[in-house]
């Protein structure tokens, strides 16, 4: 194995941990935000409750997340130099605006949020609770303004690095920087705004959220249904669940909308992306593989179920079934991503999609009904689902970040006049402008031995396998342990409108907004 | 504004996040150093971690903010430092992953095995931080072998030195020492009185270091004063410093313990100074070929990106200001535990 394989694995390895933790953080923070405002408008104790067990659970997968989150960015740096040299104008900008913008704004609010319920204001507190859901979705707009402008760049130029050279006149003259005989360039930035609005931000930002979304939603759903199981907790896990229900039912159905229109970008933007998801070898009428095998070096799909032109509906949203798709053919050998990976992890995040959509339907039907609780396969399959939900989300950007190789920076792509075909050059193979990317071979560090790199995969495995183990086990304990009484100092009052009158400073301010919350 | 003034200006603002970094972890680091050995019983430990417990997660902001500004504004220093300290960077992520879940976990379990690899890890993870930051901070003065392109091309023994090991000593007893008097604000009774000790313990054995690396960088490392003749009124800092120094067991003894705590804060930000001093204008020195040294204007970005970061930093530092003193006046005085203590 050498460098370049070696940091791959690495960096897929820690940033498939590492997202574990952020879309829990993503979703459940919103869900926070939800159950502290209603508890402020209404000082109903359930909601405090609530909101009590998801911060505990919200604060140890944070903790995790930050932990395994500073790895990445680290990790660009020690892995992967010259990449980080290429794009580092354009790319950093948008990784130091997340420090400075996101990632002090949760990490300062979470420390009230975890710590100082009893030390602020409940005005601040709620005020907190917004500020760190609003950190850990600013965060995820910055780092996915940065991936995907890696996807579609956009609002840079390419230019050749200049260095000082004296002539023999004793003057100083900027000329290209040459090393080895190679014109060293970089991407440096033009314009900000294109930058951070390239072709595919919007799409894959909303793409991303909704998916976060997802995953708090069915999060919650699987630890009440847990608990509607076991009858245990009953009120908090009808409340918790019903909520939840509806949040994963939109998250999920936006899911499939704003995935439809975003693989219609991925064509435009990367056709041999979407070529490789779909498993489409040849320029033509595609059809819609439903199951099979790619089969790279045939270029064909064994074993196949398709829906004859299908591909070229979904593209094209054609209802003749029948516009050519660009295909694999069109893409020199060395500028193909592989196939096997795209197309299955593609089909695993499509297909769990589906499943979450059919799942949040079933549970809305027999909750309406009343008789979820007597449907305990179908509880049992919200217990789990959230697994599933993960693996969708991962698999998704698998699809997206193997799709794009063989780049880290993928170059632009030139239709022809009418968009229905690529500007190819002699025996129709398109020409991408090297210039302009870079390639995942090329952007690895150098200054890094394979025996270095070997090391650091393995270290990184057994820690985070470890890692893994003991947030599990934790979280296990404090699922079981289940949603506890508010604390004693909030427990003098029988009630907790009664407590809340008696609250020190803002009694008055408390009452009336409770009657507006009564109201509505 | 011209492209070298702006490099300046961000090598300016590197430093106070260095420096931001190095006061304000550094004293999580420091405690986390010492928790093992000045807290007796569990009660006390769980002071001990939660003395920090707020604060350590915004106060590792401080680097990742670092790091970021590195890669946006000096990329090729960020390209060539990062992949150079490769094994050490590695070990690192793993020291504060490892502080980092330590403060998580061990309360979630009251077995006390559960909680004796808790506190061994945070210490570990604490002391191993502080160590590597100081050994990074001595291979660098020392500078390193590069590439034309920058990479590094020496082994990781090469920048083992026994300079770099003793800076990563020092750094190590510069933070237990600061812990040591953060602990002493923070707590009171019999703990405080027992960090009376501990305070002056770690003194000394920070000044004893202070004073071999100080010759030895003087003497041996030649980077060290090489602007000091330029501008004679560098001077200040080290006078400075040596005054801080010296108030830092005045004021213990007399009881002011936050004179102390400001005394060590300055010491760590003339120390910064002093190292960011002897490199520039360098970020990476080659000691190979000076032609291959990573300089603050060979590596920085473009006029643009500068221009656009600062627009970052004004609107967003503020901010970052603001409610850091939100949340150090939310937790401030001394520690108690409550229900959602770790």
């Amino acid at each position: 194995m050498d460098v370049v394989l070696l940091s791959r694995l690495q960096f897929a390895f820690t940033i498939m941990f590492h997202y574990i933790f952020p879309p829990l953080a993503i979703g459940l923070g919103v869900i926070l935000a939800y159950l502290e405002t209603r508890y402020y408008l209404t000082k109903k104790p359930i909601f405090a409750i609530a909101s009590q067990f998801w911060t505990k659970i919200f604060v140890l997968n944070f903790g995790i997340g930050v932990a395994s989150g500073i790895v990445m960015e680290f990790q660009f740096g020690t892995n992967w130099a010259t990449y980080s040299r290429f794009v580092g104008d354009v790319f950093g900008s948008a990784l130091a605006a997340e420090g400075i913008f996101a990632f002090f704004l949760e990490s300062g609010f979470l420390a009230i949020v975890a710590f100082g319920r009893e030390k602020v204001s409940r005005g601040l507190y709620l005020f907190s609770m917004y500020m760190v859901a609003m950190g850990s979705v600013f965060s995820s707009i910055w780092i996915v303004v940065a991936n995907s402008w890696q996807q579609t760049p956009a609002g840079h130029h390419i230019v050749d690095i200049l260095r000082p050279v004296t002539l023999p006149d004793g003057s100083i003259e900027m000329v290209p920087w040459i090393v080895d005989g190679v014109i060293q360039r970089r991407a440096e930035i033009v314009d900000f705004w294109v930058m951070v609005f390239n072709p595919s931000t919007v799409q894959r930002l909303s793409h991303v959220l909704l998916g976060c979304a997802a995953v708090g939603g069915f999060f919650v759903l699987s630890i009440s249904a847990y608990y509607i199981l076991n009858d245990k907790h009953r009120e908090f896990a009808r409340h918790s669940f019903n909520g939840a229900l509806l949040f994963s039912l939109a998250a999920s159905l936006g899911l499939a909308i704003s995935g439809h229109t975003q693989a219609q970008d991925v064509y435009r933007n990367q056709p041999a992306k979407l070529a490789a998801f779909e498993g489409h070898y040849t320029t033509g009428r595609a059809a819609l593989n439903l199951i099979g095998w790619p089969n790279a070096r045939e270029e064909r799909i064994d074993y196949e179920i398709s829906l004859p032109g299908g591909l070229s509906f979904m593209v094209f949203d054609d209802l003749t079934f029948s516009k050519p798709v660009v295909g694999l053919d069109r893409f020199k050998p060395e500028d193909r991503p592989p196939t096997l990976i795209p197309f299955f992890s593609w089909r695993l995040m499509v297909g769990f999609g589906g499943l979450m959509i059919g799942l949040c339907a079933l549970g809305l039907y027999f909750n309406r009904k009343e008789q979820l609780s007597r449907k305990r396969p179908l509880l049992w399959a919200f217990v789990f689902a959230i697994g599933f939900v993960m693996v969708a989300n991962q698999s998704g950007w698998i699809a997206a970040e193997v799709g794009r190789q063989p780049w880290t920076v993928h170059p632009p792509v030139l239709w022809n006049e009418s968009g229905t075909d690529l500007v190819t050059a002699s025996g129709g193979l398109y020409q991408y402008d090297e210039k302009l990317g870079l390639r995942t071979d090329k952007s690895f560090s150098a200054a890094v031995s394979v025996e270095e790199a070997k090391t650091s995969l393995i270290l990184f495995m057994i820690l985070y396998a470890a890692l893994a183990a003991v947030w599990i086990m934790v979280l296990d304990r404090k699922i079981r342990t289940g949603p506890e009484p508010l604390p004693a100092t909030a427990e003098v009052g029988a009630s907790g409108v009664l407590q809340a009158a008696t609250d020190r400073q803002h009694a008055r301010l408390n009452e009336t907004e409770s009657d507006q919350g009564g109201v509505s | 504004m011209s492209p070298e003034i702006l490099s300046v200006i961000w090598f300016v603002i590197l430093n106070v996040l260095l420096i931001g970094y190095a006061i304000l972890d550094g004293f999580d680091l420091g405690v986390g150093i010492l928790h093992p050995f000045v807290a007796k019983s569990d009660m006390e430990r769980r002071l001990v971690m939660n003395s920090i417990g707020p604060l350590w997660d915004g106060n590792e902001v401080w680097l990742v903010t670092f790091g970021g500004a590195l890669f946006a504004m000096f990329p090729n220093a960020y390209a060539s430092i990062f992949s150079a300290f490769y094994l050490p960077f590695v070990l690192l992520l793993f020291a504060l992953i490892f502080r980092a879940v330590s403060l998580e976990f061990r309360s979630k379990r009251s077995s006390q095995s559960w909680r004796n690899f808790w506190d061994i890890l945070f210490f570990i993870g604490s002391t191993l931080a502080a160590f590597l930051f100081g050994v990074a901070v001595g291979a660098v003065m020392q500078g390193l072998e590069l590439s034309e392109l920058g990479d590094y091309q020496g082994t990781l023994l090469d920048m083992l030195s026994g300079f770099s090991m003793s800076v990563g000593l020092f750094t190590v007893s510069l933070l237990a020492m600061h812990g040591a008097i953060y602990l002493y604000l923070k707590t009171e009774g019999e703990l405080q009185h027992r960090l009376v000790a501990w305070m002056k313990g770690t003194y000394y054995l920070f000044l004893a270091l202070f004073v071999i690396v100080t010759f030895w960088s003087v003497l041996f490392v030649p980077a060290s004063l090489q602007h000091f003749g330029e501008y004679p009124i560098l001077w200040l800092v080290p006078a400075l410093n040596i005054l801080a120094i010296a108030n830092i067991p005045r004021a213990i003894a007399k009881e002011k313990p936050f004179y102390a705590f400001f005394s060590s804060c300055c010491t760590i930000a003339a120390l910064v100074f002093l190292f960011s001093a002897a490199i520039f204008p360098d970020l990476l020195p080659a000691v190979n070929n000076t032609a291959f040294s990573i300089t603050i204007y060979n590596a920085a970005s473009s006029v643009l990106t500068q221009k656009i970061g600062l627009i970052i930093v004004a609107i967003g530092m503020p901010m970052v200001l603001s409610y850091t003193i939100l949340i150090y006046w939310t937790f401030r005085g001394k520690v108690t535990l409550t229900d959602s203590s770790y």
